[in-house]
């Protein structure tokens, strides 16, 4: 019974957690080449349009994740020309796109349903979970773990594949050191304006499978507040995670474990209202992320890319 | 490497070299050229071109007119990828590395590996896999080579700044850099690490390598190299044989006046003291201890000169005087009053002056224009703001361009903003500030830095006079050749205490060389 438990929460909070990670390693790979990124929630939010459009119109999962990847590194492109080419300044550049999109999402939501109506409320293909075979029958982490969908498997390998490239590749290093010490960088012959656009663009695709990820297998449907606000959590997360991959997995799954507890405990109908209940992820997130920020030591050294936010220009 | 290789490298012309920047002609018709074997000094104040002529050779910049050749063939590079490939490497005045990477990372950066063949999965090996362990003990057998000891897995934010700099070097002989161009590379040092530097520099010239030595001091100039060339506004003035030149020709070509390099100073009339340290504590930035039990005395009429190797304290030690940084333990004390601790305004007000090390950050507001950070000190008298509250204009103007006259700072109006004046003018215009209120005690936080010649003459003079005033002022400065210039008394200070007190007629340069490097404990007197 107590196990059943577990694993049920833990398979909630994974599922839960995966547009979260999603989205958080997106950041990740943007913010280590120097580019701030607050438009996490709009990129997510027109990805996750767009994915379910896709795969609405197309009856292709596949072709609906595909349509969210690319719409995300569109925006993320979006957000490239005003940092780097335009030298925009990087804070008012994400918040822009996060009440663009929001407003482009609700607009063409509205809109391309079947004959112009709204998209709002259909029913389109799911992202099914299933089990991997011999995985799925180890103790606790087999349900939960390995019972999962497909962007979530995908998940488990980005992960590690990320961390590996971050630190033990020679386009890692380049990728650290444009986001240290962009002059230096260039000095050496790194083309930092290339490199900046690539990572804000597979930055983006990244929080476009977190977009899509929602609209296709966690919430499977359309609504404006489809994301409540886990672009901003992402950017939380990347924080938590002091810019490292395998850090952000505990973020994720802390973000996923607390939103899963608190699911359990409407559905055991507590007397605190849902209200609060819901707020709990939410402020779980603020509090991890005042733990970490608290400890400077750790900070300095360890992760925030020094370059982050600033513009880079040859002299 | 160096000794088994054969060098490619001959020789480097640059004909003509012409560079607009808006509103500024930084080269104009600049010819220069480095022969193999050959140190050659690259010579002039700041602002004279020699960083745009090296960063035009680097491929940071492109000229507008004139041609590089290497080796008699063009070298028409877009950006420092291409140099580096053709054999030129370049030793930034601020570093080029990455703080939060260990050596061999840095070292890594930017390397491109030759594929073996020519198949996709070789070429994508040789761009993505990362061979540390080789890289690594190439490192090694260079580090032993040219004795350029470090440690390769240290990250480079845990290394001094002479470590960083030979980590720089040994990376320009990494990718095999025949021709270094090395822009200021002593300003960080300690006179030992120079000399040490010095002995690399020639091995690697001796090997067959050419070098461009850029900088302002002159004895180090005619000490290391073979020939120099001196710059002036963007002109080249001219070259010479380094046996051919003194001190006097040299500054007389970049300043285009004889420059004076010994003041007659009469010996100081020490009045009473004015500023005591006793056994002062305080903590760094960086939460380590900045000043471990600091004593000192600094009387009227005198210049007592700190010198050091840049972070050992000497920005604790003027900021914990100014108020700025709380002072742990001891006692300071000024004009017979605690000042412990004491609100800044109050330690202003009872008649010290701070000029502090970072002048674009703590020394003026960098968009307000030259008569508001004149006035900064003062704005809330009367004299200046009418009951505390209504600035008078007039007034301000006028009081300005008193100190415009005074200092010769030359702006073209006292409304531009100080950001576009030169260091020197600042840096001038912060000294009439500090100057004005006629204070008994001075600190001066390395007063020239950045600063060209000629106003450096003129701080110099007017420190001097303040002393013949009767004024008690504490000189802070990594320079060495200013404290030995300037000081009557000379304080070492090393990590965060005073290790040697020195008096100006008993120098012995390597003795306070030595115990700037912390080797020699001296008693204090």
């Amino acid at each position: 019974m107590e196990l059943a438990l577990i694993e049920s929460v833990l398979s909630i909070a994974i599922r839960a957690g995966t547009s979260v990670l999603f989205a958080t390693l997106g950041g990740i790979m943007t913010e280590r080449s120097g580019v701030l990124n607050l438009g996490i929630e709009g990129m997510m939010l027109l990805s996750a349009l767009a994915g379910f459009a896709g795969a609405f119109y197309s009856g292709s999962l596949l072709v609906g994740v595909f349509a969210g990847m690319i719409v995300g590194g569109l925006v993320a492109a979006v957000h490239a020309f005003w940092c780097v080419t335009l030298s925009a300044n990087q804070v008012a550049s994400g918040l822009a796109l996060v009440i663009f999109s929001t407003g482009l999402a609700d607009f063409i939501g509205q809109n391309i349903g079947p004959e112009g109506t709204t998209l709002v409320g259909l029913a389109g293909p799911k992202l099914q979970r299933f089990a991997v075979p011999g995985l799925s029958s180890l103790p606790i982490v087999g349900e939960s773990f390995f019972h999962q969908d497909a962007l979530t498997y995908l998940l488990y390998l980005l992960v590690p594949l990320i961390w590996y490239y971050l630190f033990k590749t020679r386009p890692g290093i380049h990728l650290r050191a444009i986001g240290e010490n962009p002059r230096a960088a260039d000095s050496l012959g790194v083309s930092v304006t290339r490199l900046r656009y690539v990572y804000t663009i597979v930055g983006g695709v990244l929080i476009g499978l977190g977009g899509a990820h929602l609209s296709l297998a966690y919430t499977p449907g359309w609504s404006v507040d489809i994301t409540s606000g886990r672009g901003w959590i992402a950017i939380a997360m990347v924080i938590f995670s002091l810019w490292n991959p395998l850090r952000a997995v505990i973020g994720a799954l802390l973000f996923g474990g607390v939103t899963a507890i608190q699911f359990r405990m409407q559905a055991a109908g507590t007397s605190i209202p849902t209200f609060f209940l819901s707020m709990a992820p939410y402020i779980a997130t603020i509090v991890a992320l005042l733990f970490i920020s608290g400890r400077r030591s750790l900070y300095r050294h360890n992760g925030v890319p020094s370059a982050l936010g600033t513009v880079y220009h040859r002299e | 490497m160096g000794q088994g290789m054969a060098l490619q490298f001959k020789h480097l012309h640059m004909n003509g070299i012409v560079k607009q920047f808006p509103g500024v002609l930084a080269c104009d018709h600049v010819d220069f050229d480095v022969q193999a074997g050959e140190i050659h000094a690259l010579l002039g104040e700041n602002g004279a071109g020699k960083s745009t002529l090296m960063k035009i050779l680097y491929g940071l910049y492109r000229h507008d007119e004139g041609e590089i050749l290497l080796n008699d063939e063009p070298l028409n590079a877009s950006s420092p990828t291409d140099t580096i490939a053709r054999g030129v490497g370049m030793i930034h005045q601020h570093f080029m590395l990455v703080p939060s990477l260990t050596v061999v990372e840095n070292i890594a950066l930017g390397l491109r590996e030759e594929p073996a063949d020519a198949s996709f999965i070789s070429r994508l090996r040789s761009r993505s896999v990362l061979d540390l362990g080789r890289i690594r003990k190439k490192l090694v057998e260079l580090s032993e080579t040219y004795n350029l000891r470090v440690n390769p897995d240290s990250p480079i934010w845990q290394l001094s700044v002479g470590e960083q700099q030979r980590v720089e070097i040994l990376r320009a002989l990494y990718k095999g850099s025949e021709l270094l161009i090395l822009d200021e590379p002593t300003a960080v040092l300690t006179p030992q690490e120079v000399d040490d530097l010095f002995l690399i520099l020639r091995q690697m010239a001796d090997d067959g390598r050419g070098l461009i030595f850029i900088s302002h001091k002159l004895h180090e100039v005619i000490n290391l190299t073979h020939r120099i060339t001196v710059l002036r506004d963007g002109c080249r003035v001219g070259s010479i044989a380094t046996q051919d030149a003194t001190k006097e020709i040299l500054a007389e070509m970049m300043v285009g006046r004889p420059v004076v390099f010994q003041y007659d100073q009469d010996a100081a009339k020490r009045g009473p003291v004015r500023l005591s340290m006793q056994n002062v504590e305080s903590v760094s930035d960086r939460g380590t201890p900045g000043l471990s039990g600091v004593s000192m005395e600094v009387h009227a009429g005198e210049i007592v000169g700190v010198a050091g190797v840049s972070g050992n304290g000497q920005k604790e030690l003027a900021e914990v005087i100014a108020g700025l940084r709380v002072a742990t333990a001891g006692s300071v004390t000024a004009l017979d009053k605690d000042i412990t601790n004491a609100e800044p305004a109050k330690i202003k007000s009872l008649g010290i002056s701070y000029i502090p090390e970072e002048r674009m950050v703590d020394g003026i507001i960098k968009d307000f224009s030259v008569a508001e950070n004149y006035i900064l000190r003062d704005c809330t008298t009367q004299h200046y703001a009418a009951n505390g509250l209504f600035m008078r204009f007039n007034k301000i103007k006028d009081a300005c361009e008193e100190a415009i006259r005074a200092y010769a700072i030359k702006t073209p109006h006292t409304s531009t903003k100080i950001k576009s004046l030169s260091g020197g003018n600042i840096q001038k215009l912060v000294l009439a500030r500090e100057l004005s209120s006629d204070p008994q005690i001075i600190i001066a936080s390395q007063p020239t830095r950045g600063v060209d010649i000629g106003a450096i003459e003129y701080i110099h003079h007017r420190l001097l006079e303040e002393r013949d005033n009767g004024k008690a002022i504490l000189l802070i400065s990594e320079d060495l050749d200013e404290v030995l210039l300037l000081a009557d008394r000379i304080l070492v200070i090393y990590e965060g205490q005073f290790v040697g007190e020195v008096d100006r007629d008993d120098v012995v340069i390597e003795e306070i060389g030595k115990m700037m490097a912390g080797s020699a404990q001296h008693e204090m007197a």
